[in-house]
């Protein structure tokens, strides 16, 4: 330990913390912006720094190490007035527009002029000019508002290794641009997401489809049907000033009828259904030979990725669609049909805590309804702020339940939002479906939790299946290495780009720390241990449509319907 | 021009990115996109690293450039000397713009930092070389030498 004075006050606190680690650790705040808590110290926007006895120059809070009898000062008006200088400068080259900005209430710029009591900047605006980044229909680039901090570049590089973005030039100069100064379309990005998160201001998002949405809503012969994403429910709360996962999903529903939509369904339904197709896929692949390891492909940004980084990987991702896309294409077939109504009329909208989900639902393949499968994604987010629009009271709103049909659910599909959640669900069945015994605990919890890899091995009355979970693509990498060297001893290997897997997803509320994405995880399990039925094949709907409909897992229907292929995305610069 | 040849002979040198490029450059006088590329792939570090390097140095062009690249320094002591005289008679005599190169390909104006020859103002370089005490009268013949 080390002892220092902060303030006037004495501590006592571990060797190798920096100031900013001892501030916080006696109730001392101190502003950042470049700082992120679960990043490396990049230490280039200044904002944080501090008076040390002894030192004739200002350090900074968040890389300067602590030394036994340092003395700090946090808040000297040298200190303040340097601040604040450096946040008039910052904001001098920051297009002034936040009352239309994505980031509007949550962006840090915002926070930090109001913190530090920025009134009259007395720096002229000098904004660059940039254009915006509307390549992707996931995400936009709006550079001007980059504030240079370099998060989302760490976040693309080390947490995701897709290396998507870089800087260009230097100085005053310099700026954050996608590989070699082009479009994002053209660079590796997989649209995951994470730089949203990342970015302290408005500098990347998503690309919003409210209007459209809004559009389908006021059109008196558009039925509007919708999906939730299972991690969507846990994440939506903290959109609405409540604590992660305190909305209940029938209040939740209710929410989403106040909004203008017709029919509330559950992607959860076609989660349980993706199960009984791509378990019964990896059982043929190890009885008649297939390619192993199988990887799941729930994961947009994930399949992007093996599409970008390992397309001679391609054959062992597993050919079913993910839940959003199995729905898209039963809704305006099999559902349509049984609800009598018809499937032109119908406008699908899936709410998603992904922004990678909007690609997927663009992909040229996803028509095999006949029409566009999925019509928009909605993020989180977007929910949020149309809730936030129709000032909803959510305290005082009933519940509501889901309509039928593909509105049943099991624990099995809830437990998709978290890492390990599709191969946990997957034992599930697969367990009962070979042994033929009944499984009595559900939890393999050896594939769940927040490490980056995961691994299992599961008796299946002798036949011994190797599983490794993985979430963040730089950990997926290590395990497609393995892959590609033909040393990887797994049978099934399940990728979620994101991390934590989907509860930390692109399209989530903004989350700086991964603390949140583990409360939004505990959520899941919470949820899944307190459904009646938490074994995907005992849905009752998911048996009713393999009755009616699907007749067998991989059957003819399923493939036509269900199954999918992937493409080599030859891109030129990785 | 066998730019993959010139890269690989840095592959071993630490740091030897920023050598392969200048040798490139002498080549070409620029970097394009190819060229960072390929750097890319024999250093192992990501595309937009790559860029990175190539944009963060003043020396290094991403565009494209004339055979011979004129600089004028364009800090203060050429700036009181009279540099803009110079520069106005190297743009008419080129007929080019500063940042533009020439349409036959032979020349590019570019601004450049003190040079360190401050004892005979306003300094240009052509290639490299420095010209000191240039006076507009004397820029036909400087640009002969090279045409």
């Amino acid at each position: 330990m080390v002892n220092i004075t902060i303030n006037g006050m004495k501590a006592s606190v571990p060797e190798g913390s920096t100031i900013l680690q001892a501030a916080q650790q006696v109730g001392i705040y101190i502003p950042t912006l470049c700082y992120h808590p679960d990043q490396s110290v990049k230490a280039n926007c200044r904002v944080c720094v501090c008076e040390v006895e002894g030192n004739r120059l200002l350090q900074a809070a968040c890389a300067a190490p602590v030394f036994e009898g340092m003395v700090i000062k946090t808040n000297t008006p040298k200190v303040l007035e340097a601040r604040k200088t450096i946040v008039e400068l910052i904001l001098a080259n920051h297009p002034q527009d936040c009352l239309n900005c994505i980031r509007n209430g949550a962006c840090e710029l915002q926070t930090l002029a109001e913190d530090l009591i920025i009134r009259d900047n007395p720096f002229e605006l000098m904004v660059r000019g940039f254009e915006k980044d509307l390549s992707t229909p996931s995400l936009f680039r709006d550079p001007d508002k980059c504030v240079l901090c370099r998060r989302c570049i760490e976040a693309c590089s080390v947490i995701q290794s897709v290396n998507a973005l870089g800087v260009e030039g230097r100085g005053s100069e310099a700026m954050v641009v996608p590989t070699l100064g082009k479009d994002l379309i053209d660079s590796p990005c997989v649209m995951c997401g994470q730089c949203i998160h990342a970015c302290p201001v408005g500098a990347i998002g998503e690309i919003e489809n409210i209007d459209q949405f809004l559009a389908a809503v006021a059109d008196p012969d558009t039925i509007v049907v919708t999906q939730i994403a299972p991690a969507v429910r846990v994440a939506i709360a903290e959109e609405i000033g409540m604590a992660t996962g305190e909305l209940p999903m029938e209040v939740f529903v209710n929410g989403l009828r106040q909004i203008g939509f017709d029919h509330v369904l559950h992607t959860n339904f076609t989660a349980d259904l993706t199960i009984l197709e791509e378990g019964n896929e990896l059982l043929k692949r190890v009885k008649e030979g297939g390619t192993l390891p199988m990887f799941t492909s729930c994961s947009p940004g994930w399949i992007n990725f093996c599409e970008t980084f390992y397309p001679d990987l391609l054959d062992n991702l597993s050919t079913c669609k993910s839940p959003q896309q199995m729905f898209g294409a039963l809704v305006k077939t099999y559902w349509a049909e049984k609800m009598n109504i018809d499937p032109s009329k119908i406008f699908s909208v899936s709410i998603m805590p992904c922004v990678a989900k909007k690609f997927e639902a663009d992909r040229p393949e996803m028509y095999d309804s006949g029409y566009k499968d999925v019509d928009i994604v909605l993020t989180t987010r977007e929910i949020g702020r149309l809730f936030r629009q129709s000032g909803i009271d959510f305290s005082k709103l009933p519940a509501s339940s889901f309509d039928s049909w593909m509105g049943a659910y099991t624990g099995a599909a809830v437990i998709f939002g978290a890492s390990g959640g599709v191969m946990e669900a997957a034992l599930r069945t697969v367990y009962e479906v070979v042994t033929g015994n009944t499984l009595e605990d559900v939890n393999f919890t050896g594939v769940r939790g927040f490490e980056g890899i995961k691994e299992a091995t599961v008796d299946l009355n002798g036949l011994e299946v190797k599983v490794a979970v993985a979430h963040s693509l730089s950990n997926a990498r290590k395990l497609m290495d393995q892959v590609r060297a033909g040393e990887s001893p797994y049978h099934f290997i399940e990728i979620m780009a994101c991390p934590g897997g989907c509860v930390g997803g692109g399209g989530q509320p903004i989350t700086k720390r991964n603390q949140k994405r583990i409360e939004r995880i505990d959520a899941i399990y919470l949820e899944d241990e307190a459904m009646p039925i938490r074994k995907s094949h005992e849905n009752p709907e998911v048996k009713t449509i393999y009755e009616e409909f699907l007749h067998e897992p991989l059957g003819h229907k399923s493939h036509e319907l269900l199954h999918t292929h992937y493409h080599d995305k030859h891109k030129k610069y990785l | 021009m066998d730019y993959k040849g010139i890269i690989a002979k840095y592959k071993d040198v630490s740091g030897g990115i920023i050598e392969a490029f200048h040798a490139v450059q002498k080549e070409l006088s620029y970097l394009p996109e190819e060229v960072i590329v390929e750097a890319a792939k024999i250093f192992n570090i990501p595309v937009a690293e790559a860029y990175g390097v190539a944009t963060f140095y003043s020396y290094f062009s991403v565009e494209p450039r004339g055979k011979n690249i004129i600089r004028i320094c364009e800090s203060a002591p050429c700036h009181i000397a009279g540099a803009a005289d110079v520069v106005a008679a190297l743009e008419r005599e080129l007929g080019i713009m500063m940042g533009e190169t020439t349409a036959d390909g032979k020349f590019t104006l570019e601004y450049t930092e003190c040079v360190g020859q401050c004892q005979a103002t306003p300094v240009i370089t052509v290639n490299g070389k420095p010209y000191a005490g240039v006076s507009p009268a004397q820029v036909s013949a400087i640009l002969a030498e090279y045409k």
